[in-house]
């Protein structure tokens, strides 16, 4: 397979075309003979296409700093509360100050879902080691009492359909101004691979990390910060995408390994990849209408993830 | 030099460690044997700062351990932990080549390649060297993580049953490996044995504990002995001598 020899070069080709037909695709036409295409271009598809790259590599990245701290296969911010915490954190903001700038929204977001994912720890600590299935269970059920939590305050005051918002992951209102949050997600992703080798050395275990003088308490922390910020500026930008950082980090494990040093910027590249051709499926299918790209993509990444459940090798 | 002076651990109810003293002496291979539960794991990460002290102290060449930060203690002493059980996959030359990162910082230098290439060599892995830890056998595994603690080069290396898995061939091979080490090279060497033919082979010293307690201590052709074996298992053990060597019998 292509990605096995050349990981980068075939993740940056694919990329590159994927980008080109997401720019080229829309209801207003990209041609010379077009006087507004100039403005299509700068307001509308690469503020979109810009988005959902930013949006697919965060989370993909995220998804793989998580399975390594907590040592779990199975496991990413929106199969395991964090996602529904910040839902909860938007909820709280929507009812008690609805007047709040975006910042002030991201940050009570951020703060919900850092409580959320110590949450979700402080459960999981308490789990046997040997049951490794039981942690992606925990989630899923921990995730399920936050979302109902979440459900029923929004119903109470009549937001549902801001929920409906924050739980499909879609891109069709992205314009220029209303995405830049999400350069802040694509800068950590960047920090993130800059502390590769920490969060490679943590995935080994307390045990090890401490014999190798890694501060393994920071590393933590960073991770669990790092996953919880870019969680929360998704759902408050474009909303929930399920799977991404389950699959991706699954797939490139298997392709390359952990050593994230060597792995991050294809599994960027990959979650990047697979959210945008689901936007481009999702603007495609029904043309002129738009399927948003999270459905798209829960359809297929459910699909992989049973494959991945059911038809893994010995290794969890 | 390690010092324990009054350590004692309790986990739950139970008192692991109760009111031990100690002094390890650098330079040597030093065995901590003794029953199952006797409290040796405990000791083995409260020495090496895997869980703190909760009472007692233990010192390094007469710094509380407390004290020291962890990017230098890992300079100083490597551990290898029993479990390994691993969720990521890495290359063993991967893994191995960690154990420089206490030295490289992620900056690996040619002198750090040369010594992991060494490592791998050492401990049989060359040909193993592009395989995944979740493609090899279980000893092949705990082989790469004593290789990762070799190649982090430290003065003092701690071992919680590194045997563990290991052929004959291999454990063999080990233990004579971490001998050459403390006689050759003056490293200090903690090593949890079970099997008690190894540790009256290889050891230079003996620490026996038994109820969380230190049962004896000291060279390991004064202390093991029939009589004192058999009161630590609680089972007739024999230390016979064949051959100008010594070995210990326990089967009908």
């Amino acid at each position: 397979m292509a990605v096995r020899k050349h990981p980068y070069i075939t993740t940056l080709c694919v990329l590159l075309i994927l980008s080109g037909v997401s720019i080229f695709i829309g209801v207003g036409s990209l041609s010379w003979d077009n006087p507004n295409a100039m403005q299509v271009l700068m307001i509308s598809r690469l503020p979109r296409t810009a988005a959902v790259l930013l949006t697919g590599a965060s989370i993909a990245v995220v998804g793989v700093i998580m399975q390594l701290l907590v040592r779990n296969r199975f496991v990413e911010p929106s199969t395991t509360g964090t996602t529904e915490a910040a839902m909860l954190g938007l909820l709280a903001v929507a009812i008690l100050a609805p007047g709040w700038p975006i910042i002030a929204k991201m940050v009570v977001a951020s703060l919900a879902s850092l409580l959320g994912i110590l949450g979700f720890f402080f459960l999981t600590r308490r789990l046997p080691p040997q049951q490794p299935l039981l942690i992606p269970l925990v989630g899923l059920i921990y995730g399920g009492i936050l979302g109902a939590a979440a459900t029923f305050v929004a119903f109470q005051a009549d937001m549902i359909q801001f929920l409906g918002i924050w739980m499909t992951g879609e891109f069709s209102g992205i314009l220029a101004g209303r995405y830049e949050l999400l350069w802040l997600a694509g800068g950590l992703a960047v920090i993130a691979y800059f502390t590769a080798d920490q969060f490679t050395v943590a995935g080994l275990g307390r045990s090890a990390s401490l014999s190798l003088g890694l501060p393994y308490g920071q590393v933590l922390a960073l991770g669990i910060v790092t996953v919880a910020v870019v969680s929360a500026l998704v759902v408050v930008t474009v909303g929930m995408l399920p799977f991404i950082g389950l699959v991706v980090p699954n797939i490139v494990s298997r392709l390359m390994g952990d050593n994230l040093r060597e792995s991050l910027p294809v599994v960027a590249g990959m979650g990047a990849g697979l959210v945008l051709l689901s936007d481009i499926i999702g603007r495609v299918a029904r043309y002129p209408y738009e399927i948003p790209a999270g459905t798209v993509f829960g359809v297929i990444g459910a699909c992989i993830f049973l494959w991945l459940l059911l038809g893994r090798k010995s290794y969890a | 030099m390690i010092s324990v002076n009054g350590l004692s651990h309790t986990i739950g109810p139970a008192k692991i460690l109760d009111d031990i003293n100690l002094q390890i002496a650098p330079g040597g291979v030093t065995a901590l044997i003794g029953p199952n539960g006797a409290g040796k794991s405990t000791l083995l990460s409260v020495v090496s700062r895997q869980v703190p002290a909760q009472s007692g102290e233990v010192s390094l060449d007469g710094a509380d351990m407390k004290r020291i930060d962890h990017a230098a203690l890992a300079l100083r002493m490597a551990v290898v932990a029993q479990d390994v059980g691993v969720a990521s996959r890495l290359r063993i030359r991967d893994l191995v080549g960690f154990g420089r990162w206490p030295h490289a910082k992620g900056k690996p230098s040619p002198k750090d390649a040369d010594i992991v290439a060494q490592a791998l060599a050492q401990f049989d892995l060359t040909a193993l060297a592009d395989r995944f830890l979740d493609e090899v056998s279980g000893g092949q595994r705990q082989r790469a993580f004593v290789a990762m603690a070799y190649a982090q080069d430290t003065d003092w290396l701690l071992l919680d049953e590194p045997l563990n898995n290991l052929d004959l061939r291999h454990a063999r091979r080990l233990m004579s490996e971490l001998r050459n080490l403390a006689q050759n090279a003056g490293k200090s060497i903690l090593i949890v044995l079970h099997d008690l033919n190894y540790a009256i082979s290889w050891a230079d010293h003996i620490i026996a504990l038994k109820d969380g307690r230190v049962a004896f201590a000291g060279e390991t052709q004064d202390v093991m002995t029939s009589r004192t074996l058999s009161a630590l298992y609680e089972t007739d053990v024999s230390v016979m001598a064949k051959d100008g060597k010594t070995f210990v019998w326990h089967h009908n």
